[in-house]
């Protein structure tokens, strides 16, 4: 019983230490904070550093041009590995260091995990890549932003786009098994079966990273299907379609906008011509949208990663909301989104009452000759 | 029948992948008894290493058969010294240490490497240009076993049998069986033993990075946490083989991917793991050592 | 002379570091646009940071040898803390004054450090649990996070289902897990070392894999929210409370979990454990049940990680299947092992080192992981028997004089 407590001494020497080293916080009140929470490191990075270098951006430019009413942007980027556990973590750092806007989660267990905390203190949370339905539709979360589309729209959108479009009947759906994936396969199954149109031939999971995926191709193949909807990311996508094209498999790919990334053409190459993805309309002839790339270009010397465009436009919604409202009131912020529209790379948004982004219209795109093509 | 082939010869390709990574699994095991936990890392620093260098000679405009040798060479040199360098680092000091503080060292190293290759290069996916070509007299049964298959068939064919001819014959895998069946003994008779169990992460890095190579070139990306996946894959198939031994991996992996692509094929691919760990407690409850490991004898 | 010949060795060092890490510091190619960039800055970097490091190592590994000639150091495994720990008197006021830092802690520190030593208490108790399946018993388990997930669904499930409650699920949770804790055990009754080891591994995974697919049963990945927080006599707490009294609950739960597993380690049962560790067949031979120690072993380990397990899902409120992935039990028999197997205090502190760490470094930004793995790695190297490493017991017979 003794023991225990002389390693609490340690840590606790160690916190009065942390607590000593870190510079005074809060004291500053010519700024706003924006805290910035995602995966930025381990598996899952890929998906949460663009949003980083996207807030970055954002708040560099506004800062530039004389800040929010005068006020700079500071941002708190706090690290939560997508678990969840973490994720409480940095969402009571963020809380406890004033955070008073948070861009993030990315993905939708963390943000579930940290939105109680937000909540109870009153803090706007927007999220670029959160996509899980629950997180808007069942109310819990009135303080819940999201500048991506829910799994169901997604899904209703490509089944519309196969059974009308396409006319398909036979249709695999695949996922890969996360949280993402899954939920939006099961929406499109369930879209599939309402309609009565089509037979869903074949529902399957498959396990991300995995060193090869010939066995569920071959399988794809056996069902008969004309088509695969996949719900995923992009590294499994391309993985599939490459494999589809090494057995020689004709079968239509369409997907999710975890695949409507610039990553998975580059990735796939060749392989992706044909392949179809949904994502929000027309941001190639955004001339924001352009001008976020190029600032991620000159910035970074580097393409621009998944994710990135919904977390300038939510950058953008908050620091527009905030400069109408003249506070970070989370009322009164909600009230701007709610009713304000705002340009963003993404659309001219507002937001509805559970917290979607209105406005951010979804079509389906094509790979063709190495770009997504807007099927209209 | 067909379809039965087809889900043989994916199984073969991924056991063939499984079993490249294995064998450094394996003789790490053999000789130190430890579970190098840092070798899937050491997979995918091979990987990228010829990733870096074929983009860079296919930027500079070599033809692909020069890639391809000089990328193989050049990512089977470099992680060779990243095995030679981490087991002086992590490894060696613990040589006389409790039998688990290694595998936390190895651990952490696992770590450290992942997030090197994260900070130093990209945490994005990166297209792996494709080094194997696509066969003409392939053609007619490439929907049932591709180019790709085959060469990751042919090469794991080749390196198992350069293996086994190293460790039986040569003077260094003489020296490597002795010392795998114990150290002090060699020692007395004259071997260097820190010099074989250096030569024992050469070569089974080298092993990883040819693995790396072709995996890469077969899914076409590449990224920093390969390496942790195909890593727990290839040392479940090592163990299942029975760990130390080398046919045994080679065995191991091959049942591993069979019983994976046949369980996705004939059941479903929800529970394809499922079904694999499912099969190693089974195998492991009738024969404790593995498919092919020697049954540890009892010090009485 | 010997710092040139220091000097020329380090020179070496560096240059050969540069050598590695060339492909991957040195050049970057984006294979799309076909650019080559060369970072020449970061090999010099390389070269320096580890030209540096190696004088400094070899600094201290020469003042070391000198020390040891200078004063042949009797008994360098005893340290300070154990010398502590044989001082009644001085354990009795160091316990006191930790316990009252502990009590007055949530008082002084944000809400934030606060919840982070929760959470550094949770992995305590998890780490003592894996520690008598590890430590005294010698089983290698890879799959300990398997039971920690088994507690924390069972609470969820049984929350979202029939609204049960925190204290109320608490032994079911920790009961659940014993039971699996056998239910694997059975099995694997023959395996030894490794390969005890990497069925334990697959058992975790098959636990998380049912856990992802069976949606039915579990809501597969996306998980299960709004979870109850612990309740107190159907008091509704705010955030701030409710974090504190999950603080004092598991501060609560340390001192009851060390008690309990030092009078385990000292019971018939913790005896038995060590003999088994130390040799099987002699074990057997002086009439121990191997079957019912080892059972014994992974019952009672799993139960403190089912306990634990359903404080994770109240904490929280939220679960999902990628939080128990290997990963978490590498970090948890990591905790035992750097802390030093089979010692309580060892496994405390190496829960603070290893939980506390990555928060604290979050100062460190990207480079936080990458310092953790390298302090992982560093402290097994220079104290391979762990921080606190576990004393074996002996006794001496001294003759009459």
């Amino acid at each position: 019983m003794k023991l225990a407590l002389s390693g609490k001494f340690v840590s606790t020497a160690a916190c009065v230490m942390m607590a000593l080293s870190v510079p005074a916080m809060g004291i500053a009140g010519d700024t706003i904070k924006f805290g910035v929470a995602g995966p930025h490191s381990g598996d899952l990075a890929s998906y949460g550093l663009p949003s980083v270098n996207a807030a970055k951006i954002v708040a560099k430019q506004v800062n530039d041009a004389g800040g929010i009413n005068g006020k700079m942007i500071e941002l708190l980027i706090e690290d939560d590995v997508c678990k969840p556990e973490i994720a409480t973590n940095t969402a009571t750092k963020l809380a406890s260091e004033g955070a008073e806007v948070v861009l993030g989660h990315i993905c939708s267990g963390a943000t579930k995990a940290a939105l109680p905390i937000y909540k109870d203190k009153g803090i706007l949370v927007m999220s670029p890549s959160a996509t899980n339905p629950a997180l808007t539709q069942s109310g819990d979360y009135p303080n819940f932003f999201r500048t991506i589309a829910p799994d169901d729209a997604q899904a209703e959108v490509d089944v519309n786009f196969v059974l009308e479009k396409l006319g398909y009947t036979k249709i695999a759906v695949v996922h890969d098994k996360g949280d993402y994936g899954k939920g939006f396969a099961e929406f499109a199954k369930k879209f599939l079966e309402e309609s009565g149109k089509a037979e869903v031939v074949l529902f399957e999971g498959v396990t991300p990273g995995a060193v090869d995926y010939s066995a569920i191709v071959l399988k794809i193949r056996k069902s008969g299907a004309e088509a695969v909807i996949f719900g995923g990311y992009h590294p499994e996508a391309s993985k599939i379609v490459g494999q589809m094209k090494k057995k020689r498999l004709k079968t239509t790919f369409i997907s999710d906008d975890g695949v409507k990334d610039m990553t998975f053409i580059k990735v796939a190459g060749k392989n992706a011509e044909g392949a179809y993805a949904s994502g929000p309309q027309d941001n190639a002839s955004n001339p924001l949208s352009k001008v976020a790339i190029e600032a991620h270009k000159a910035t970074f010397n580097s393409d621009h990663g998944a994710f990135y465009e919904n977390a300038y436009s939510a950058m953008l919604a908050m620091v527009n909301a905030i400069k109408m409202a003249g506070s970070t009131d989370l009322a009164a912020l909600k009230k701007v989104l709610q009713t304000e529209k705002v340009e963003t790379p993404v659309g001219n948004i507002f937001f509805n009452e559970m917290g979607d982004a209105v406005g951010v219209g979804f079509s389906v795109y094509q790979v063709q000759d190495g770009k997504f093509v807007e099927m209209k | 029948m067909d379809y039965f082939i087809e889900l043989l010869f994916s199984g073969l390709t991924r056991g063939s992948i499984y079993a490249l990574i294995a064998l450094g699994y394996t003789m790490v095991y053999g000789i130190i008894g430890l579970i190098n936990f840092a070798h899937g890392e050491i997979y995918m620093i091979g990987a990228f290493t010829a990733f870096i260098v074929a983009t860079v000679l296919s930027i500079y405009g070599f033809p692909l058969l020069a890639i391809i040798v000089i990328a193989g060479v050049a990512a089977a040199v470099w992680s060779s010294a990243y095995g030679y360098t981490i087991e002086k680092i992590a490894y060696k000091p613990l040589r006389h240490a409790p039998r688990l503080s290694p595998l936390i060292s190895a651990i952490g190293m696992s770590i450290f490497l992942q997030n090197y290759v994260l900070l130093a290069q990209t945490s994005d996916f990166l297209p792996f240009p494709a080094l194997i070509p696509e066969f003409e007299f392939m053609e007619p049964v490439a929907h049932i076993v591709g180019s790709s298959d085959l060469v990751i068939l042919i090469t794991t064919t080749i390196v198992m049998l350069i293996l086994t001819y190293i460790i039986k014959f040569t003077r260094v895998g003489k020296a490597m069986r002795a010392t795998a069946q114990d150290r002090t003994m060699a020692m007395l008779v004259g071997i260097n033993v820190n010099q074989i169990i250096s030569a024992t992460f050469i070569i089974g890095s080298a092993l990883a990075a040819i693995g790396g190579l072709l995996i890469a070139s077969h899914i076409g990306q590449i990224n920093f946490y390969i390496g942790f996946i195909a890593g727990i894959k290839a040392f479940t198939a090592a163990v299942l083989g029975g760990i130390g031994s080398i046919p045994g991996a080679v065995l191991g992996s091959l049942v591993l991917g069979l019983t994976e692509s046949f369980a996705t094929g004939y059941v479903s691919s929800d529970y394809e793991d499922v079904f694999a760990f499912s099969l190693l407690v089974l195998i492991l409850i009738f024969k404790p050592s593995g498919l092919l490991g020697k049954a540890e004898t009892k010090k009485v | 002379m010997l710092l040139i010949k220091e000097l020329k060795k380090a020179l070496g060092v560096a240059l050969w570091f540069v050598f590695l890490t060339f492909p991957i510091m040195v050049i970057k190619v984006d294979p799309i646009e076909r650019i080559i960039r060369y970072r020449w800055e970061n090999a010099a970097y390389v070269a320096i940071v580890t030209f540096t490091v190696y004088l400094v190592m070899s600094f201290i590994k020469l003042r070391k040898l000198r020390v040891t000639a200078d004063k042949k150091e009797s008994k360098p495994s005893r340290n300070v803390i154990h010398s502590i720990l044989n001082n009644k008197k001085q354990l009795a006021v160091l316990s006191f004054m930790i316990l009252a830092i502990a009590l007055v802690f949530p008082h002084f520190f944000s809400v934030y450090q606060t919840n982070v030593m929760t959470t550094a208490l949770m992995y305590v108790v998890l780490g003592l649990g894996l520690n008598i399946v590890v430590g005294m018993a010698g089983l290698l388990d890879l799959g300990f996070v398997a039971f920690y997930a088994v507690g924390a669904y069972s609470y969820a499930l049984l929350n979202y289902h029939f609204g049960l409650g925190f204290w109320v699920v608490l032994p079911i949770g920790g009961a659940l897990a014993a039971i699996f804790g056998i239910i694997l055990g059975f099995p694997v009754l023959r395996l030894r070392g490794d390969y005890l080891a990497i069925v334990t591994l697959g058992f975790g995974e098959i636990i998380r894999l049912i856990l992802e697919n069976w949606g039915e049963f579990s809501q597969g990945p996306s998980g299960i929210s709004n979870i109850s927080r612990p309740g107190f006599f159907g008091m509704d707490f705010s955030l701030e409370t409710s974090i504190m009294y999950m603080y004092y609950i598991m501060v609560i739960g340390v001192i009851v979990t060390i008690f309990i597993v030092n009078r385990l380690q000292d019971s018939r049962l913790g005896r038995a454990w060590i003999a088994l560790r130390e040799d099987e067949i002699a074990c057997q031979a002086m009439g121990i049940d191997k079957r019912k120690t080892k059972l014994a072993a992974f019952s009672l380990g799993a139960f403190w990680a089912g306990l634990i397990g359903v404080v994770f899902a109240a904490k929280t409120t939220f679960i999902n299947p990628a939080s128990f992935t290997f990963l978490e039990s590498a970090i948890i028999l990591s905790i035992v092992v750097l802390g030093g197997m089979g010692s309580i205090i060892g496994v405390i502190i190496g829960a603070f080192i290893l939980i506390l760490m990555p928060e604290y470094l979050r100062a460190l930004s990207e480079y936080r992981m990458l310092a953790f793995g390298g302090v992982m790695v560093a402290m097994m190297v220079f104290r391979p028997q762990g921080m606190i490493a576990n004393i074996r017991r002996t006794y001496k017979f001294e003759k009459q004089k």
